[in-house]
């Protein structure tokens, strides 16, 4: 892909791409039972084993110089493995779904939006849908008492930017992957490492410093750090490097996954 | 008035398949305009080009007088397609299928809902609004299909295959309903490989077969033409009538078991063989669609 062909695509998309999004939204409220579900649930299971359980054998762990009780740490690192596995399978397996099983795509390419539209509002909605996770999963995070208010608020506007990484990153492998079980290689091999080590479950203080450096280098790391440290009440420490990092990585890999998807299903 | 479709040496290529091989053709307002072929002819292929889905390859496209290399968007505007697959939203009810649709095209939501009622009740499906796509039958899905490609109200109607798949009942519901349109002086573009749908809807057709237009005019003169006015269909028969058709001139054809002679006087045609060459059945009967096709496209298998 060249830069001329960046720019023309980018240049195809347009406001229309919000009326996928609409589309995408509307299913969901659709099925919002079981949609909301998951989000809410699975911070309870993970507070539960991993706060009563291991937390009864660690009780405090070393954060940024200071002790810190293990349960509000691995809270704000739920919330971004939330963003993650929210805006990653949305637009792996569920955009898929819509591509090859529902000829979504296929439909709204006749109407006046441009394929490039429809990946605009499917990315959009990738993100949309990490935020919703993270807010659903801030509401039972915070009935233990484990975000510090107002600071935390930042959180939900912060997983847009988290979900459009993740959300760019999943459609790069949907033109990618010639069929749906192929999702279990860029899930096994990116996304179940970053989940464990990006400083989500234990502070990455602990590893060596070739291995910090590798964790630094990874995306999840990023977010990590910026939702503990809105969840401890704090402004982030390296916020500018960290968003930075994000935005920088995640425009190029939007416009590469809009690229991937179009040389798949315009033929 | 510029006609509707003009093509002129529109080409198709995937790799090294020629899909639609430099064809030629005009479609004006207000007729209805089939695609007859058989499977991988190049008709779906030439729609797509034609609702701005697949890019054309070499020649030349306008719809409405636009280049659909450079207005897909003011194209597709104006347009409804329905497409051979089920590309329903299966998450969606009858009603509301309809009305997200009417979004893509920036129909206000008030007037979509308006307009969805109007074509639910149109196609007969207004009793089944709020029913889910999955407990629809295959010809209920397809009549939510074409009142879905109505929701723009389109100046150009394309129906890929739209009987496809359907049970007889079924087809001749589709059938009425796009009669209907024509009447009211929709354009319709129409794909098929069945002969009757072709013969019974169509204002003009093509026949095309590995991506070239064989033949094109209104069915009754294509066939008049390229045919005859009678077919005589002969089976189990002596070899000898086989040397004496071609002695004669006739244009016929013949697989392992049949003899089809083509004329304009079945019944001379029928005194002059049923008693020199005894066969098992001879029968006269007016030509169709089906022996032209077969005429041009031969009685070898396809994919």
């Amino acid at each position: 892909m060249s830069v001329a062909d960046a720019v023309a695509l980018v240049r195809n998309v347009s406001p229309r791409s919000l009326r996928v999004w609409e589309r995408n939204r509307d299913v969901y409220f659709v099925t919002w039972k079981t949609n909301l579900f998951p989000p809410l649930a699975e911070p309870i299971l993970y507070l539960m084993a991993f706060g009563a359980g291991v937390g009864a054998l660690v009780k405090q762990v070393q954060y940024r110089g200071e002790m810190v009780g293990y349960t509000a740490f691995i809270a704000p690192g739920l919330l971004a493995t939330q963003v993650m596995f929210q805006a990653f399978f949305e637009t792996t397996y569920n955009t898929f779904v819509r591509m090859h099983y529902q000829r979504t795509f296929d439909a709204i390419i006749t109407t006046p939006l441009s394929l490039e539209d429809v990946m605009a509002g499917e990315l959009l909605w990738g993100a949309t849908k990490g935020a919703i996770g993270t807010a659903l999963m801030m509401l039972a995070i915070s009935a233990f008492g484990l975000l510090h208010y107002p600071h935390a608020l930042l959180i939900v506007p912060f997983s847009l930017l988290g979900g459009l990484f993740f959300a760019g990153l999943g459609l790069c492998f949907t033109g990618l992957v010639p069929q749906i079980d192929s999702f279990n290689f860029p899930t096994f091999l990116f996304i179940m490492p970053m989940f464990l080590f990006s400083g989500t479950f234990f502070p990455l203080e602990v590893l060596p410093r070739w291995a910090q450096n590798l964790a630094n280098a990874l995306p999840l790391t990023h977010v990590a750090n910026v939702m503990r440290e809105l969840g401890f009440g704090r402004v982030p420490r390296d916020l500018v490097w960290d968003l930075l990092y994000l935005l920088v990585l995640a425009l190029p890999l939007n416009v590469l996954g809009i690229h991937l998807m179009k040389r798949r299903l315009v033929k | 008035m510029p006609p509707v479709i003009e093509a002129h040496g529109l080409t198709k290529r995937y790799g090294s398949l020629t899909a639609v091989d430099a064809v030629d053709f005009t479609i004006d307002a207000g007729e209805c305009y089939g695609f007859l072929g058989p499977n991988g002819a190049g008709k779906t292929s030439t729609v797509k080009m034609i609702h701005c889905s697949s890019p054309i390859t070499a020649g030349d496209l306008r719809v409405f007088d636009l280049d659909v290399r450079e207005q897909p968007r003011s194209i597709k505007q104006r347009i409804g397609v329905c497409q051979q697959e089920d590309t329903l939203d299966p998450d969606f009810s009858v009603r509301k299928n309809l009305t997200v649709f009417g979004r893509y095209f920036g129909i206000p939501a008030r007037q979509a809902g308006e307009r969805s009622r109007e074509l639910l009740e149109f196609m007969g499906l207004w009793e089944r609004r709020d029913a889910r796509i999955r407990e629809l039958s295959g010809g209920l899905k397809r009549r939510l299909a074409i009142a879905r490609a109505l929701v723009n109200e389109p100046d150009l109607l394309i129906l890929d295959e739209p009987t496809t798949g359907l049970d007889p009942q079924s087809r001749h519901q589709v059938w009425d309903r796009v009669r209907t349109l024509r009447r009211q002086g929709k354009t319709i573009l129409l794909t098929t490989h069945y002969m009757d749908e072709a013969q019974t809807l169509c204002d003009r057709l093509v026949i095309m077969d590995h991506g070239r237009i064989l033949v094109e005019g209104p069915p009754a003169d294509l066939v008049r033409t390229r045919v005859g006015r009678e077919v005589v269909e002969v089976w189990g028969f002596p070899p000898a009538l086989v040397a004496h058709v071609r002695e004669q001139g006739w244009s016929f054809e013949a697989d392992t078991h049949r003899l089809w002679i083509y004329t304009d006087s079945g019944e001379d045609v029928f005194e002059a063989i049923a008693r020199r060459f005894p066969s098992e059945g001879c029968t006269v009967r007016m030509a169709g669609l089906e022996d032209l096709f077969l005429k041009l496209t031969g009685r070898e298998l396809r994919e």
